[in-house]
């Protein structure tokens, strides 16, 4: 028997379903964007981010909120496939961090 | 299992100088409370990314405003508008279950690659719609999921008492009426095609359109006239 992984929830007892919506910020329309943008260019498709988001394992999932799991994902996909190096991105978010850069769309 | 340590992570040790907000220009005085989050450094993660993809021309700053611009004006519309459709021409009704993506094309819609199922509410029979592994939508016809959808609650219950679930959200299934949940999945999603409320009958298109919500076309309500 297969043992089930924590994104598979269905059919687990979980409290009660919070209704409110709580709306979306900035940062995380861009995150959503970025999925748009990259899925179009086909550099991403909707099944490797989830199962990019599988593997962030049950720790980070449970701790992370929705697009937070989105980016890590995706940045870990874009780095697999040498879209983006990782030592290119360190060094942008240095930069970005210690207010080098700042354009952003 | 794959799965790169987070990149461009650091020692969390010290207060950073850049704000939490959205425009990197605009700096707070450290607020070591807050600073070590998560969710700073995804946002760090996520302008650095953006920073990079668009110095490598795979997109342009621009398309990216624009792609934020239509997701704010993404919303239910299309999916109540094809439901509106389907209350006033049975025709239509009977395509639209049967193929919907050349259904929606006759009013102009494409319905892009994905199938899309249109489930068919009737007296005897209540469809619900669920994405249990994660957030599987259809956001062309309802815009972006809500909050709710993609919460631990809703994926994990939905399958094992949709009925409390669905009182949750003041819906009530008779214990003889069918209730069936579909589990989305990126392949395929799901459209619930809810019953015209009762006391319509004077209604045009566009006011039918106007009962037909989010929630209605997940499953979770059910419309009601006025």
């Amino acid at each position: 028997m297969t043992e089930r992984r924590h994104h598979d929830m269905g059919g687990l007892e979980a409290g009660l379903v919070d209704r409110e919506d709580h709306g979306k910020a900035p940062w995380e329309k861009r995150v959503d964007a970025l999925m748009v943008l990259l899925g179009k260019r086909k550099l991403l498709a909707v099944d490797e981010l989830r199962r990019g988001i599988e593997e962030l394992g049950a720790d980070a999932y449970d701790r992370y909120g929705y697009y937070e799991r989105w980016m890590a994902s995706m940045t870990n996909i874009l780095l697999e496939k040498k879209v983006i190096e990782v030592s290119e991105l360190g060094a942008r978010m240095a930069e970005i961090e210690a207010g080098a850069r700042r354009e952003l769309p | 299992m794959s799965g790169h340590e987070s990149p461009g992570g650091h020692d969390h040790g010290h207060p950073h100088g850049h704000g939490h907000g959205e425009d990197p220009t605009h700096r707070h005085p450290p607020q070591p409370d807050l600073e070590d989050t998560p969710l700073a450094r995804h946002q760090l993660m996520q302008m650095a990314v953006t920073s990079l993809l668009i110095e490598k021309g795979v997109f342009s700053a621009g398309e990216m405003r624009a792609q934020i611009e239509h997701m704010d004006t993404l919303g239910p519309a299309r999916g109540a508008e094809l439901v509106a459709r389907a209350w006033v021409d049975d025709g239509f009704r009977e395509r639209l279950v049967a193929d919907s993506k050349s259904a929606a094309a006759e009013l102009g819609m494409d319905l892009g690659p994905i199938p899309i199922l249109v489930m068919e509410n009737t007296p005897e029979t209540h469809h619900l719609v669920v994405c249990t592994l994660c957030s599987c939508y259809p956001r062309f016809l309802l815009g972006l999921p809500p909050d709710w959808y993609k919460s631990r609650s809703y994926r994990s219950r939905a399958v094992r008492e949709p009925r409390a679930v669905l009182a949750e959200f003041g819906t009530e299934i008779a214990p003889d009426t069918d209730l069936r949940v579909h589990d989305s999945t990126a392949d395929m999603r799901y459209l619930v095609l809810p019953m015209r409320p009762a006391g319509t009958d004077g209604m045009s298109e566009a006011e039918l359109a106007k009962l037909v919500t989010r929630d209605t076309l997940i499953g979770v309500t059910m419309p009601r006239a006025g």
